[in-house]
């Protein structure tokens, strides 16, 4: 947001622009999602990249080499934090 | 008492997953327990999904497995041979699984296997462009005792990317041979054969370098092993079930639950809740492990580089150019098939079977009615007409062939996640639905991909609304002598339908039956590479000849059938047993504006096999003569607007025999008679409504 007072340090990740890089800080949701989600890769660490995000349905988000499709109501469960540049 | 753990993981959820092993169709593998050479060395293909296991598979064996680029084509296991500098042996072609915690059915068909049926060495393919990815199974992988080998597939496309890896340091770093390959190309593969051989001949020489968990859950791991300790199971299997329960694996948790005194499962499942997040640590742990794997043996291209992927995404799955993309996609297939196949077709029809035919009734002027009748109206008529099929054919595969080996396939299913979730489903659903366009059988198969039951049994309902081949070439072959210059618009506006139907089923049974609950959408998008001309010609080859063996048996044998039962009794079919039959069903037929009755029995014929309508109405309508085809003569018996319900109604018909015991295989009784009662209450109410629609505004009366 460009009228947020100051850039909150934990994000969605559908809330990312594309192109924007950042590491996984944490999952949310139940133990099967986050389960799939770790063994694909979104561990707490891992960095990712958004490489699509139209605002509305699905995104795409390449992360440990390879390209995952995420509905936006799973992008909403990953946050993410900024990347050190 | 305790059993074993390591035995078959008993299914938890309730049906259909008992019948995917056990009843497998007799065309399909047999199943465990059935390899063709008892006695010779097993060696399974795993992997995580499109990684090209199919590929090495079908180069050593010869055998045609599914090859495309997207994840979820191969969804049952198969067994092959092949032999080696002499030595037989047996290879198990297993479905991707990103872990051994299985997600979907066909996930877990493939750690089934490798849980409960030990090959002798597990070849693991792995994806070099995504190396860490595709290690995150191996590392699990090294936590059983089957002696593993690592193929590093994809070599060229890593080389593409800027990505090198150095396999002898790799290795090195596992302990595990790791063998470069590039499948598509059959190279490396006979290397990668030979270094599973030496491991078969001596298993001990396999050290590999096993991951280890973190050191804070240690402890557990051991408190839970020693637990369990009452089972009399080996050690890795011990280990591994532990692990699994610490990683909260639904599955294990049941057979562990299920195999221990109710007293000890209290205890277990205590200490289970003090570590329940540490599923999370484990996953990142291995990806740790792997991290420090890997970290000398690849050399990364600088980040940032826009790759062709991301240029041709950005068209292919922005959601308007995208979904334009998609409609010119079927537009561009139903153009070709137009200008190219039809007239094939056609001409296939006049020339040569008219002269087939002009050819069987000379030499057989001297033979008795019934046989010359039989040859020429039964099997030239009937199955020979379903053989003009073969150019429209050929194009659909190759189309389809083509757009899966790029690696659109995926996208489409992106694009349509969107529509997807008006029926509570999402995109992943559209990679099962768009292999209906083939064949519906594997699409009602490949919805085992779904995760959510209630996914997948809404999208094996709704597959046999996606028009087959079959069913398009019967339009392909009707449509030009019933509309004349307007037959392309009529085909895309019956396909049209279809999907229209297709979509407001989705989302009315779903409103009704499931309460429209929502499922996660999460699928992997494969890098697009240029269409393997082998891949999508043995594509189309395998698609071709088992139409052609179709049309050669079982197609032969009901035009037979249809002839026989409309020369039955006395030779004239207007009193025969098949014509009383139709007869007896026209009130049905004349809602639908068919007063003939030769048009209703078509229609019902279609249940054997959709191309029966073609063969029955050769046969009913008699061989091609020279100057009128076989669609002509049909035309003439049908006003317009009866051709178009007719159409309608064939097009939305029950599912083919095949399909329908699919589904019941996949599904159950109950789900495969709502199949059934849907798709015909559908079908024939769309022919009544459509014939009195057009009758009412008058047109095509
Ligand atoms: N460029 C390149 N493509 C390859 C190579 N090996 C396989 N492919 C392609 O990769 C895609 C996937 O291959 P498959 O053999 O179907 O993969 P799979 O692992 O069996 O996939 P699932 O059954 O879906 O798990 C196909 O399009 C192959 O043509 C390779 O070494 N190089
Ligand atoms: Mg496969």
């Amino acid at each position: 947001m460009i009228d947020s007072p100051q850039p909150r340090a934990v994000k969605l990740i559908a809330d990312l622009p594309a192109g924007a890089a950042a590491l996984v800080h944490s999952l949310t949701g139940g133990h099967d999602f986050c389960s799939r989600m770790a063994n694909l890769g979104f561990t707490a660490g891992a960095p990712i990249t958004v490489r699509q995000n139209y605002g509305r349905g699905p995104i795409v988000v390449s992360v440990r080499g390879t390209l995952v499709a995420l509905g936006r109501a799973e992008a909403s469960r990953i946050l993410v934090r900024a990347s050190e540049a | 008492m305790t059993q074993p753990l390591r035995q078959p993981v008993t299914p938890t959820r309730p049906l259909p997953r008992p019948n995917l092993r056990l009843v497998q169709p007799a065309c399909h593998d047999a199943g465990p327990g059935a390899l063709p050479h008892p006695e010779a060395l097993t060696f399974a293909l795993v992997g995580q999904p499109n990684v090209g296991k199919s590929t090495v598979f079908n180069m050593l064996t010869g055998l045609n497995q599914h090859v495309g680029n997207w994840p979820g084509k191969t969804v049952e296991q198969k067994t092959g041979t092949f032999r080696f500098d002499g030595a037989a042996a047996n290879l198990v072609d297993l479905p991707g699984t990103y872990s051994l915690t299985a997600n979907s059915e066909e996930e877990r068909i493939a750690r089934d296997y490798l849980i409960s049926q030990r090959p002798d060495v597990a070849i693991a393919v792995v994806n070099a462009a995504a190396l860490e990815r595709s290690l995150y199974l191996v590392a699990e992988l090294l936590a059983l005792d089957t002696p593993l080998v690592i193929g590093l597939n994809m070599s060229d496309v890593a080389a593409q990317h800027g990505i090198h890896v150095e396999p002898h340091v790799l290795e090195a770093a596992l302990g595990v041979p790791v063998v470069p390959l590039v499948a598509a190309r059959n190279e490396g593969i006979r290397d990668l054969v030979a270094a599973a051989f030496k491991l078969a001949y001596d298993p001990a020489a396999f050290r590999p370098n096993r991951p280890v968990i973190r050191p804070e859950h240690q402890p557990v791991l051991e408190q839970l092993v020693e637990m369990m300790g009452g089972c009399a199971c080996d050690r890795y299997a011990a280990d591994w079930s532990a692990m699994k329960l610490l990683e909260g694996d639904a599955e294990v948790t049941a057979q562990v639950k299920g195999s221990v005194a109710p007293e000890l499962w209290n205890e277990i499942h205590k200490v289970l809740l003090q570590h329940e997040d540490a599923y999370l640590d484990i996953a990142g742990g291995r990806y740790e492990w792997i991290g420090r794997m890997v970290r000398a043996a690849v050399t990364q291209p600088r980040a940032g580089a826009v790759t062709l992927t991301d240029r041709i995404d950005r068209v292919a799955t922005h959601p308007v150019f995208g979904l334009g993309l998609l409609l010119a996609i079927f537009g561009l297939a139903f153009a070709l098939t137009y200008a190219v196949a039809t007239p094939l077709a056609e001409w296939l029809s006049e020339v040569v079977l008219g002269g087939l035919a002009g050819l069987a009734a000379t030499l057989l002027a001297g033979a008795p009615a019934w046989v010359s009748g039989l040859v020429i109206d039964g099997f030239i008529g009937g199955a020979g007409t379903v053989l003009t099929f073969l150019p429209i054919l050929a194009i659909f595969f190759a189309l389809l062939g083509a757009l899966e080996d790029v690696g659109y396939l995926a996208r489409g299913a992106y694009v349509m996640d969107r529509f997807m979730h008006l029926m509570g489903l999402h995109g992943k659903s559209f990679l099962p639905l768009f292999l209906g366009f083939g064949c519906n059988v594997p699409a009602v198969m490949g919805a085992r991909i779904l995760e959510e039951r209630r996914a997948r049994f809404l999208t094996i309902l709704l597959a046999p609304l996606v028009p087959c081949t079959a069913r398009l070439a019967v339009l392909a072959f009707l449509t030009p002598a019933f509309f004349g210059s307007r037959a392309a618009l009529v085909t895309l506006g019956l396909v049209a339908l279809n999907l229209v139907v297709l979509a407001v089923a989705g989302i009315v049974v779903n409103k009704v039956a499931f309460k429209g609950e929502q499922t996660a959408f999460i699928m992997e998008l494969p890098l697009y590479h240029a269409p393997n001309l082998r891949t999508v010609g043995l594509y189309v080859w395998n698609n071709t000849s088992s139409f052609l063996k179709k049309a050669g048996t079982f197609i032969l044998l009901s035009s037979a059938v249809v002839w026989a039962l409309s020369n039955l009794p006395g030779g004239n079919p207007e009193t025969s047993i098949l014509a009383m039959f139709g007869k007896a069903l026209e009130p049905l037929g004349a809602l639908m504006g068919l007063d003939d009755w030769r048009m209703i029995v078509a229609l019902l014929s279609s249940f054997f096999a959709k191309e029966n309508t073609i063969a029955t109405l050769g046969v009913l309508f008699g061989a091609p003569e020279a100057g009128a085809s076989l669609a002509t003569q049909v035309s003439a018996v049908m006003v317009p607007a009866a051709s178009v319900a007719f159409l309608a109604a064939a097009m939305l018909f029950i599912p083919c025999l095949a399909t329908v015991a699919t589904i019941k295989q996949e599904t159950n009784w109950k789900w495969m008679w709502i199949s059934v009662g849907l798709l015909l209450a559908i079908s024939l109410g769309a022919g009544v409504v459509i014939y009195q629609g057009l009758r009412l505004i008058g047109v095509g009366v």
